[in-house]
């Protein structure tokens, strides 16, 4: 039986945005992967981000989310650099 | 014509004048009005402007859950209106209002003091100041979701750490 890949979308702001050099991104990953896989992925694609990677957070479909939540095809992952509203 | 919603952001000039009139209740006898504005200094120097950006849909939601708090917390509570700007603002423009409308002065004090610690904690909303040197910085506030919704409003400094973009 083979692995159907899935693809997510990924979302960049603020710090992140410029970190990774681009607004938007998509990924194709194998199976059901968790959260911390896509970040990894994407985190080895742009090395830039990895200095944020102790205060960044994650949404999934507009909920935070938790390293280890499951992803599947066709969500949208927020990469959430520290809030600065008001 | 102005939004009906509770809670939202919005490019354009807040008017203090209709966010207190859309909180206005004959049964209210306090209005409590917060406005944050757009400060001419920072730690980081002489600010210009500050750009405000936001992850629009998730933001939204997470003002109206922050009104909906407020609700649940002080249910005396008669109006309740929450709104951010987004852009880029010069010194002195409004960048958030928060006003609630109640029975009595207390709990309105309370409510908007709380919506406002929420919305700082919890809302993805990012900002970067232009400085007077012509450099620009992100504002590093704090980690979402490390805040007040479904708990106890937590006290902060208004003291924010800064991260100088490489030129």
């Amino acid at each position: 039986m083979r692995v159907v890949p899935i693809r997510v979308k990924v979302l960049y702001f603020g710090q992140a945005r410029e970190a990774a050099g681009r607004a938007e991104e998509d990924f194709s990953l194998p199976g059901a992967p968790s959260v911390l896989t896509l970040v990894s992925r994407s985190m080895k694609a742009h090395q830039e981000l990895r200095r944020m990677s102790s205060v960044m957070r994650f949404a999934v479909n507009e909920e935070i989310a938790g390293d280890d939540d499951r992803l599947a095809d066709g969500d949208v992952v927020a990469f959430l650099p520290p809030v600065a509203g008001g | 014509m102005p939004s009906r919603k509770a809670a939202r952001l919005t490019r354009e000039v807040i008017d203090p004048a209709e966010i207190v009139r859309s909180v206005g209740e004959a049964g209210a006898g306090a209005v409590a009005l917060f406005l944050g504005t757009v400060r001419d200094n920072s730690e980081a120097g002489r600010v210009l402007r500050i750009e405000y950006e936001a992850y629009e849909p998730m933001a939204e939601k997470r003002l109206a859950e922050a009104e909906r708090d407020v609700r649940r917390r002080w249910p005396a509570t008669t109006g309740v209106k929450i709104m951010h700007r987004l852009g880029s603002l010069g010194v002195g423009e409004v960048s958030v209002a928060v006003a609630v409308s109640s029975p009595h002065r207390a709990e309105a004090f309370e409510a908007c003091r709380h919506a406002i610690e929420t919305i700082k904690h919890e809302v993805p909303i990012w900002k970067r100041e232009k400085l007077g040197d012509g450099s620009e910085v992100w504002v590093e506030g704090v980690s979402v979701g490390a805040g007040a919704l479904g708990r106890g409003a937590g006290q902060r400094s208004g003291a924010t750490k800064r991260n100088r973009l490489p030129s």
